[in-house]
């Protein structure tokens, strides 16, 4: 299937900048937050207004996505997501709970289920399309690509595939007690420069467009999406990921480019370690989570990234200290893992 | 990519019953699981009648395996999910590709809003473990690591049409050749979190619900789990037990009319019920029973309704709504109403709607108001619309 266009709103300037990367935003907390575009250009105000900010963020990337790929209505509408809208959800469990369920606004409960992006999008562009979401963690986006590959073998020509995920001021004061981030917070351009435990919190949307067409304005195709579960070891990931490799009927070499999920966390980067010595050892690779640092759906940014790249065929200089890379992108994998569980790879390839 | 896929196994429960037999049995005898509140804490108890699974979290563990401070929406899950697989016998073949795909509307949120009660009181207060399952994922996950299901766990939640869409990805997985069987439904559990959700949209009855009567006045929740197991054809021709039914068709279409609301017409629910006609390639004409959405809200009722009008009339099937039993049990709810459409098909019997007085004026046909058996039933529909405009409708044909 093919990416036609792709749109995304992340903690870098992404938003209608696909080459961003000639400046990398810094932050020096452990807390990335999305750099919103002015609404009032995209989406009715009257309609932004009732709005949470990921509604927001994610039904602007949508409109930006459609737009590029000049679509109207797309045949299907497909999202991933694994918290949702936890604003609203945060909302409306506090005034339950400080309102001893008393009669309470429904705004922020109607809001807070996790379909209200798709169908959000579905009532913006009267689209009576399929339209579902998926709520399964870390690979909730590759739940909504596998779910667009079945579509466009079904005969449906253009589906809209969207990644969301938010953090709030309250998940994040969660997350952060479970241990997930960096004591002390350090800069996200050094987080991989030392050896300690936590990475930094992320968050982002990304849409893209694809279709079953090919046509030169394409950015990328995407061949192959798979997910695997709680591998036993290290060999197990190996063996899955070769197995991959051999469906495909590729080699590892074929690969140009690696794009790796890396987050800072030691123990969780000593697979991606482990990985380059025993399967990807001379395949030029980055990271993605120092510029939208950690979160379930972060592939969804990897990808709108590597299809990018391929597209112009160019890495930019902050992700490619030195220049050591390729200088000619056609095949590219990506490799996330979330805490061991959930594993998935996406690999791309020039169109 | 028309392959057929047969339905294996059924496994639920719900305020009618632990298991398929009891909830059959319950359906046989015009008794309903609406009740006033017994094991969700909250200030509704004794104002808003529910339907609660009649177990308490204790003895759900017993029956679930898991402990009883897990997520109560886990262990009804679990509960049903292990009955369709072990009832489908697929455990007995060797090296099948399985998966589960689950649907939830709240996940964990049982304890989550306990957890919210200390940390709305502070941030660095509440128990961090009571958080374990909030994200709808982490429940499909724990039943998939108890049934010991890897290749393939997914979680849909499309508010009230989720377990439909569940079902419908399940099946395409198969006809895909991705898997060979799947556990394919979902579940929900009681929260104050939704039950408070829905009395701020002041569509909950203060009395037991009536849908599609003409003075209907909104909604009862209930909680459970509903799962069927779906199978290629080359899985089916090798189970002992031949499969009753077959999912023959399914659509998800869009009402795109209102964030809750759906449209007058009811054009999202026409678009589910024709686009689920035209994959089975069958005709209105060749439903037998329709097991309606029926949430008895005046919006959701006069919407099907007016949906059903224009799609079938003048010659109507039978229909009734098994809400009126179970409540509406949101996530779950077209899991457990696939399984009672694939015991209807099975057992020839056809459900009541219950407490139906007035028929509803503008509509031109009335849905059924007794049991029946001896039912010769090939085709039946099941509707199930939601939030969001998400309208999904399945139909089940006899083998």
């Amino acid at each position: 299937m093919y990416i036609r266009s792709a749109a995304s709103i992340s903690p870098q300037k992404t938003f209608n900048n696909p080459l961003f990367f000639g400046e990398v935003v810094e932050y020096a907390g452990n807390r990335l937050s999305c750099i919103e575009p002015d609404y009032n250009e995209i989406i009715d105000p009257k309609l932004t207004r009732r709005m949470s900010r990921i509604i927001k963020m994610s039904v602007a990337s949508a409109l930006a996505c459609l737009n590029e790929a000049e679509i109207a209505k797309p045949k299907a509408i497909v999202t991933g997501t694994a918290y949702g809208c936890l604003e609203d959800t945060g909302t409306f469990l506090t005034n339950m709970v400080e309102q001893d369920e008393e009669p309470l606004s429904p705004v922020a409960f109607v809001q807070s289920t996790h379909n209200t992006i798709g169908a959000q999008i579905a009532l913006l562009l009267k689209c009576n399309s399929y339209n579902n979401t998926f709520v399964n963690g870390s690979i909730s986006f590759e739940n909504a690509l596998l779910d667009a590959m079945m579509l466009l073998a079904e005969n449906v020509d253009t589906v809209l595939v969207g990644g969301m995920d938010e953090i709030t001021d309250m998940s994040y004061a969660i997350l952060n007690r479970t241990g997930l981030y960096k004591r002390p917070p350090g800069s996200n351009l050094h987080l991989f420069k030392s050896a300690s435990k936590g990475t930094i919190a992320g968050e982002g949307d990304a849409f893209f467009l694809l279709s079953d067409t090919a046509s030169k304005n394409n950015l990328a195709c995407i061949d192959a999406v798979s997910t695997f579960y709680k591998p036993a070891d290290i060999a197990e990931t190996s063996r899955l990921i070769e197995s991959f490799f051999a469906a495909q009927s590729i080699k590892i070499n074929d690969i140009d480019l690696l794009i790796t999920g890396n987050n800072g966390d030691t123990k969780n980067d000593e697979i991606y370690l482990q990985l380059k010595q025993l399967l990807f050892d001379g395949i030029p690779s980055i990271n993605y989570k120092n510029l939208c640092g950690e979160y379930p759906v972060s592939t969804s940014f990897a990808l709108w990234m590597g299809a990018n790249i391929i597209k112009s065929n160019y890495i930019p200089e902050p992700l490619n200290p030195g220049g050591g890379l390729k200088d000619k992108i056609r095949r590219v994998l990506i490799y996330n893992h979330y805490q061991n569980i959930h594993h998935s790879l996406i690999l791309i390839s020039s169109c | 990519m028309n392959a057929a896929v047969f339905v294996a196994g059924a496994g639920v429960i719900s305020g009618i019953g632990n298991n398929v037999s009891e909830c059959l049995s319950a359906l046989g005898s015009s008794t309903a699981g609406i009740d006033r509140i017994k094991y969700l804490r909250t200030n509704h108890q004794g104002l808003l009648p529910a339907s609660e699974v009649r177990l308490s979290n204790t003895e759900l563990a017993l029956l679930s395996g898991f402990s009883s401070s897990t997520s109560r929406n886990v262990m009804l899950s679990m509960i049903a999910a292990k009955e369709a697989l072990d009832g489908s016998g697929i455990n007995n073949l060797p090296a099948l590709r399985t998966g589960i795909v689950s649907a939830t509307t709240i996940g964990g949120m049982d304890k989550t809003e306990n957890f919210f009660i200390d940390f709305a009181a502070g941030r660095s207060k509440g128990r961090l473990r009571d958080l374990i399952y909030h994200e709808c994922g982490n429940v499909t996950v724990a039943v998939a690591e108890k049934l010991g299901i890897k290749h393939h766990v997914s979680t849909i939640s499309t508010a009230c049409s989720s377990s439909a869409n569940a079902i419908m990805y399940g099946a395409r997985l198969i006809k895909h050749n991705i898997l060979d069987a799947v556990i394919a439904g979902g579940t929900d559990a009681l929260t104050r979190f939704t039950l408070n959700g829905f009395n701020t949209l002041l569509i909950l009855d203060e009395q037991y619900c009536r849908p599609f009567d003409e003075n209907r006045r909104g909604l009862n929740l209930g909680e459970g789990a509903g799962y069927i197991v779906l199978v290629s054809e080359r899985v089916a021709a090798a189970l002992k037990n031949n499969p009753d039914c077959s999912l023959s068709g399914y659509c998800n279409f869009n009402d795109a009319y209102h964030q809750t609301a759906s449209s007058p017409n009811g054009d999202g629910p026409y678009g589910a019920m024709m686009g689920a006609l035209q994959m089975s390639g069958l005709q209105p004409k060749d439903i037998d029973y329709i097991n309606l959405h029926g949430t008895g809200t005046q919006n959701n009722d006069s919407s099907e309704g007016a949906a059903i009008k224009r799609l079938f009339g003048p010659y109507y099937p039978k229909m009734s709504s098994t809400k009126t039993f179970t409540g509406h049990t949101l996530g779950a709810s077209a899991g457990i109403e696939a399984v009672f459409s694939a015991m209807a098909i099975k057992e020839g019997i056809v459900y009541p709607n219950l407490r139906l007085q007035t028929p509803m004026a503008e509509l031109p046909f009335v849905p059924e108001t007794s049991f029946s058996r001896n039912q010769e039933l090939k085709h039946v529909l099941s509707n199930s619309f939601g939030f969001g405009g998400n309208c999904s409708s399945l139909i089940f044909s006899k083998n």
